[in-house]
């Protein structure tokens, strides 16, 4: 109840934001934040149940790469193309999916499969850059100039992005719930545990590992299209590989797996970051002495990599998953007088 | 209602179950006992599916189960215990209940009201707590084995095996699990194939009795026949022979 208040006021501001002056760099920044927050909620679908792929870079270039590639080469509209895209990857999680839960792959041994998904649909990509551009990157070509609805293109005019990325990050966070309130997650959870005792009572294990790997790997995808469609440019680097996929890990983990908003919280806090990191110290020489200077563009990485250390080993459920088990605690441990008041928002809370 | 033939298990060069038939009629309780080793348990796997067999065949109510997957054994309406128990620690007790209650039916429409109400009835038949948010760390030794019970029961089986039930339990908790499953068989007309090494409480409550060593079966019938069985004396040396003739005295 508490977090549907929430929500419905985060959604209410959301809606409001380009009519209450944010500017276009801002706006750009919310757009790219609600773009990959979709990513992140689509992979901690799968992942906050011990699926841990790093495999998802790959659904993520599979989305903006087929999408792009039939608009060039056959003209075929993104509104086709991008349900394509999601046919093909949905596919490729079941090919590579259905091996390794049939087969128990699990822990690390399926976050090594999936990891080598996503290098080798970059080494594709590069591969076949005749086709594709290879690292140099790949651009849907202009249906003409302004917005084309035909080939969902927006140019620059923000807001109507804006509200479609809005719409979709809405509805990325309502499959998580749907998916946290359905049986699936109790079976999923009891999969996790143990699989045996799962299939004994009567759990398909592969089949419902496989649909929620599925479910994961096509939002995932979709979120590489937009991404295509509105930043009108992709890479190997920038929507897959293994740098992708692990970057969508780390920012689950940061913002907390087992909450609907962990991943957008995630996703705020390390593009954030990324964005501050890289304007205040971008390819500026860092000197120690007048005669001892480095080249700080690694140093956004290093930090950004400190961080993560910290928030694994002192947060572990992420921001959101902390706070909310302050909260928890901060609530049911009563100072003595207002004992009983002090109660109540932790039941409601837990409830 | 169950009908076993010629059922071998080999790992390897290993025998561990040569070519065992029996039968089990409809509302019958039967006991499977043998000491460590005796095979009893890999009968019992092959018959919740957990492990093919290599040759012979299990005929549930006429249809061939052998090799089938475990999930789908479940949905046919044969529940299982865990001789250790295996409880989702993730979930609550009640999720725990009701995940059985949902999925043990061979996936055919089930509302998750109907399966929580599965749940419900599961945990109380075993005298568990059936409120939301009871968490399995709550429960002991005793207590985790109902929990394994009430799973089983969730699935709303026609056969139920129950696998060492009785394992660390102390005198009291073994008399209490053997009635439980007694009245498990008689208030819900299941038939049970409850798989013990202990063998004491069990010969009070099953109707029949079959005695495994060495993967072959050496003994048959009423408690008290195979309790005075030489072959099944020699197998239980000592105490336990004490124990089972005393038993079978008893009843």
């Amino acid at each position: 109840m508490n977090s549907n208040i929430v929500i419905g006021i985060i959604a209410v501001i959301l809606c409001a934001l380009p009519f209450i002056g944010v500017e276009t760099y801002s706006l750009h920044l919310i757009i790219v934040i609600l773009i990959w927050a979709f990513a992140y909620t689509g992979w901690s679908i799968m992942g906050r149940f011990g699926l841990v792929s790093l495999g998802h870079g790959a659904f993520m270039s599979i989305g903006g790469y087929v999408t792009a590639l039939l608009w060039n080469n056959i003209g075929l509209s993104p509104w086709i193309g991008i349900p394509v895209s999601l046919l093909v990857s949905g596919l490729l999680a079941i090919v590579i999916g259905y091996p390794c839960f049939r087969y128990k792959i699990v822990g690390h041994y399926f976050a090594l499969v999936t990891l080598a998904l996503s290098e080798v649909v970059r080494q594709v990509i590069i591969a076949t850059r005749d086709t594709t551009g290879g690292s140099l990157g790949y651009t849907p070509e202009r249906h003409g100039e302004g917005i084309s609805i035909v080939a969902l293109q927006f140019s620059n005019d923000r807001i109507y992005f804006y509200y479609v990325a809005l719409f979709v990050w809405m509805a990325g966070i309502m499959i998580w719930r749907y998916v946290d309130q359905s049986m699936s997650r109790y079976a999923l959870e009891a999969i996790s545990e143990d699989e045996d005792a799962s299939a004994a009572v009567g759990v398909q294990v592969t089949r419902e590992k496989l649909k929620v790997t599925v479910l994961s790997a096509v939002m995932t995808t979709f979120a590489g299209a937009m991404y295509c469609q509105y930043q009108m440019f992709i890479s190997p680097d920038t929507i897959g590989g293994v740098g992708v996929s692990l970057q969508i890990v780390f920012a689950v983990v940061v913002g907390g797996i087992y909450n609907a908003l962990g991943p957008t919280v995630g996703a705020v806090i390390t593009i954030m970051l990324a964005e501050v990191l890289r304007i205040s110290i971008g390819t500026a020489s860092v000197c120690v002495s007048k005669d001892v200077c480095f080249n700080a563009a690694g140093v956004p990485l290093l930090i950004y990599g400190i961080l993560l250390i910290v928030f694994i080993i002192f947060l572990p459920k992420g921001i959101v998953g902390g706070v909310a088990d302050w909260w928890k605690s901060r609530s049911a441990d009563p100072p003595d007088a207002a004992g009983s008041t002090q109660l109540e928002p932790a039941k409601a809370k837990t409830g | 209602m169950l009908a076993v033939q010629g059922l071998t298990k080999k790992f390897g060069g290993f025998t561990a179950v040569d070519n065992v038939d029996f039968s089990v009629e409809k509302g019958e309780i039967v006991g499977l006992i043998g000491p460590n080793g005796s095979g009893k348990s890999t009968i019992f796997n092959m018959l919740s599916g957990n492990l093919p067999p290599n040759a012979g065949s299990i005929k549930l109510q006429g249809r061939e189960i052998a090799g089938l997957a475990p999930n789908v054994i479940c949905g046919i309406g044969v529940g299982r215990t865990f001789q250790i128990p295996r409880p989702f620690k993730r979930l609550s007790i009640l999720e725990n209940a009701a995940l059985a209650g949902f999925y043990g039916h061979g996936g055919s429409g089930i509302s998750k009201s109907q399966a929580w109400r599965n749940a419900e009835e599961a945990l109380s038949l075993v005298g568990l707590p059936t409120d939301a948010k009871a968490s399995v760390d709550t429960l002991g030794a005793a207590g985790l084995k109902k929990l394994e019970l009430a799973k089983a029961l969730a699935t709303k089986p026609n056969l139920l095996l129950a696998d060492e039930s009785l394992g660390g339990l102390d005198h009291s908790e073994m008399d209490q699990a053997a009635e439980m499953l007694g009245s498990i068989r008689n208030e819900l007309g299941i038939t049970i194939i409850w798989v013990e090494h202990i063998m004491g409480v069990l010969m009070k409550v099953v109707d029949r009795v079959m005695v495994l060593d060495h993967g072959e079966k050496i003994s048959e019938g009423k408690p008290h026949e195979v309790a005075a069985d030489k072959k099944v004396i020699e197998v239980y040396l000592g105490t336990d022979a004490e124990e089972t003739a005393a038993a079978a005295v008893r009843a």
